[in-house]
């Protein structure tokens, strides 16, 4: 009988022993290392959102400069995976929505209230950034978002490959076909464009002489050299002379640095673990013009930080915003240059960058200068999905482009109508 | 008296007992019992299940851009919208071929290994482990294995390796559309991740069919093989069969996961009718009206196939209860 009574208080002691350690477990994980810094578990809470960069160390730079930050404690959510945007926009609808964010500028974000005017913060010092960003992120004249880094994107290539096949520089689309095929061996193809040819969808607009929206915000993007461009690059991709369903994609540098390529697209984060691999083997170019009316052209991609308008603490996000991205010039150009190479938006900071002012960054610098394209803020998700379409049917599948570029234009025109009337 | 004494000193311990501990909590009442174990999964159902439905239901009628409650009622835009101008018809139209051909294919497949099992006289613990272990692998490990492993399209990609002994170049299975491999690459994961649970299935049902049968049909002179299996096995397996095929065909109307991660969203092929709405809704397009009212459509195919398919094979009716 005791030995019964003892069984039952040993598992009922058990049970309370194991419950009162889950919850202790659970309140040690709340304060443990989840990047708050500042002043930690008091005041001020603030949350942000970042994707997950490629380049290592900048997970623990993000939460290095929030943990500086004494004003407010401020939390990352590093978002790994390819469903970044999915994440964020779905928690911006509920009640735990970041106050600061990363992201594109995209008009239909600034039309419905998701992020905060931050002209107080940029005015200021608005002559210091690059004019182009500051127009990719003005509506109305109120700037709403600012740029952390600029990431121009162009043709990675390697030397010693060019050379021994005696292949020029490419500067049109036509020389790039011929470039192509001449690189191509049994082991290395001769161009990688991405797995998907997305990532130059920009560029064919571009490279072609035409915007994706006019000054009057109707559809720049169709015209007879994007037409053009559309049939060369089906041309390319049945080639057999581009580098398809690689493991990684156009971000990554390994399709060069692993040598299953000659001459690949990327972006200039990639920079230093190129040269890491290769050394001098290496040399960049822009995408090349396509028909008679075409032009080179450098995709400026990047990111900005943007704070949520119906968060809870608004203030205290543009506060922060402030002192990171505007105030910490250490920590700007921290971002920007010790881990991938970026471009900083800050005129100042560019300036004085001394990993930008020779050799190939020096180079990237004066392509993105010559060439260099923003980001079109009306030329929102829905006509960027729709363009991914014309990609898929006429590039990747032998589909007629003006169809393809007719049945974009039904969907752009819809949303151009929701965007402006 | 004996009896007496007996019944004296036996009965009287037991209901001392039980007055003195009455059984309480879980021993003690049903009706607690009931709430306790299905209550927290009522809640669920009513707040993560039914409360979306409803939600979508009336999104669907709603101006949701950028919102989940919106107040400006458009009537059926949305559903105008989704029907004419984005790509969801054409996956519609996609997965019914799909949904016709992944559904008997994967049928006959578990059917097949759960007769070989059944047969086996020796591991047939170990074979129907082997067969059943691929259903715990989630689709996205999965996808990925395929995607970068064994359909890569480069030169060490597994696939191309082997094709690569026998002198053959480099195929792009999930780029290029044309000749469309990308169906061998998401069919045969399907088949590998989702025959061995059915085969359980079958399995179980083949276990149940009484020995008496084949044994008065040894009598009657059927011959053992094809004609036991038609006119015997096959009828037993009907309300097996219809449970089988139902679960496959909502299956193959909600493929998201191995598609998304396999072919991604930046394709006009192979789209899902879930990847149409994840690219209306919850990716970056925030549409959440038009989303709900494919959702809506969606629903509405998925209960009319089943209904379909319920009137021409009925619902859970084996021939016993004919």
């Amino acid at each position: 009988m005791s030995a019964l009574s003892n069984d039952n208080f040993s598992r009922r002691s058990l049970f309370r022993a194991a419950a009162g350690m889950a919850a202790a477990g659970t309140l040690a994980a709340c304060g443990s290392n989840n990047g708050r810094g500042g002043s930690g578990g008091s005041g001020t809470q603030l949350v942000q959102y970042f994707h997950a960069y490629g380049e290592a160390g900048t997970e623990q730079a993000i939460k290095r400069y929030a943990a500086a930050y004494k004003k407010a404690g401020v939390s990352t959510n590093w978002i790994t995976g390819n469903n970044f945007e999915a994440k964020l926009f779905s928690a911006l609808l509920t009640k735990q929505a970041p106050d600061v964010f990363e992201f594109h500028p995209q008009l239909q974000m600034v039309k419905s209230g998701q992020v905060a005017d931050l002209s107080d913060l940029i005015d200021p010092v608005k002559d210091d950034f690059n004019p182009n960003d500051i127009k990719s992120h003005t509506v109305d004249g109120k700037i709403y978002g600012i740029r952390m880094i600029d990431d121009p994107q162009f043709f990675y290539y390697r030397k010693s490959m060019l050379e021994k096949a005696k292949v020029e520089v490419p500067t049109t689309l036509d020389e790039l076909l011929d470039a192509a095929a001449k690189l191509t061996t049994d082991k290395v193809k001769g161009v990688f464009l991405g797995n998907d040819f997305t990532a130059i969808q920009n560029n064919l607009i571009f490279s072609a002489g035409a915007e994706t929206l006019d000054a009057n915000n109707k559809i720049g993007y169709h015209t007879d050299g994007v037409v053009e461009g559309l049939k060369k690059l089906r041309t390319l991709f049945t080639s057999g002379h581009v580098l398809l369903d690689a493991p990684t994609d156009f971000w990554d540098p390994s399709a060069l640095n692993q040598g299953l390529c000659a001459i690949q697209w990327g972006g200039m984060w990639s920079m230093p673990a190129m040269q890491k691999a290769l050394g001098d083997d290496l040399g960049i170019f822009p995408f090349p013009k396509i028909g008679s009316a075409g032009k080179l052209s450098v995709y400026n991609g990047g990111w900005s930080i943007f704070v949520n308008a119906k968060g809870k603490n608004v203030d205290a996000a543009k506060e922060y915003v402030k002192w990171l991205w505007i105030d910490q010039k250490k920590y700007q150009e921290d971002w920007a240059l010790s881990y991938g190479f970026h471009i900083p938006p800050r005129t100042s900071t560019a300036q004085s960058a001394t990993k930008l002012k020779s050799g190939l960054p020096a180079e990237a610098v004066k392509l993105f200068t010559d060439y260099g394209h923003f980001d079109n803020i009306g030329f929102d998700q829905v006509m960027i999905t729709a363009f991914n379409d014309v990609i898929a049917s006429s590039v990747r599948k032998n589909g007629n482009p003006e169809a393809a570029l007719d049945a974009c234009d039904k969907k752009v025109n819809v949303e151009l109508k929701k965007l402006f009337g | 008296m004996s009896t007496t004494t007996t019944r004296g000193v036996a009965q009287p311990a037991p209901a001392k007992a039980s007055q003195a501990r009455p059984r309480r909590g879980l021993r003690g009442n049903p009706t607690l019992n009931f709430w306790l174990f299905t209550g927290p999964f009522l809640i669920g159902l009513v707040i993560f299940v039914f409360v979306p439905i409803v939600w979508s239901v009336w999104l669907s009628f709603f101006d949701a851009r950028y919102t989940v409650t919106p107040s400006n009622f458009i009537g059926l835009d949305n559903y105008k919208q989704i029907l004419t101008n984005s790509n969801f018809p054409d996956s519609l139209l996609t997965f019914s071929v799909f949904a016709a051909f992944i559904v008997p294919t994967t049928w006959a497949l578990s059917l097949g290994l759960a007769l070989l099992v059944n047969q086996l006289r020796f591991m047939r613990a170990f074979f129907r482990s082997v067969f059943f272990l691929p259903t715990a692998v989630s689709y996205v490990a999965a996808a990925l294995i395929w995607k970068m492993s064994i359909f890569s399209g480069v030169r060490f990609g597994l696939m191309n390796t082997v094709l690569g002994w026998f002198g053959v170049d480099n195929i792009a299975y999930l780029a290029d559309p044309t000749p469309p491999w990308y169906w061998l690459v998401i069919v045969t994961l399907r088949l590998w991740i989702q025959s061995g649970f059915y085969m359980i299935l079958f399995l179980a049902a083949l276990q149940n069919i009484p020995a008496e049968l084949y044994e008065a049909a040894a009598i009657d002179g059927a011959k053992k093989g094809w004609q036991t299996f038609r006119y015997i096995t096959l009828p037993q397996l009907r309300a097996t069969s219809t449970a089988v095929i139902l679960l496959l065909l909502i299956a193959a109307y909600q493929a998201f996961d191995e598609f998304f991660n396999i072919i991604g969203t930046k394709a006009t092929w192979a789209q899902t009718p879930l990847m149409e709405l994840y690219k209306a809704a919850l990716g970056t397009n925030q549409d959440y009206g038009a989303g709900s009212a494919g959702a809506v459509i969606l629903s509405l195919l998925i209960c009319l196939v089943t209904l379909i398919q319920g009137k021409f094979m009925g619902f859970g009716r084996g021939d016993e209860s004919k």
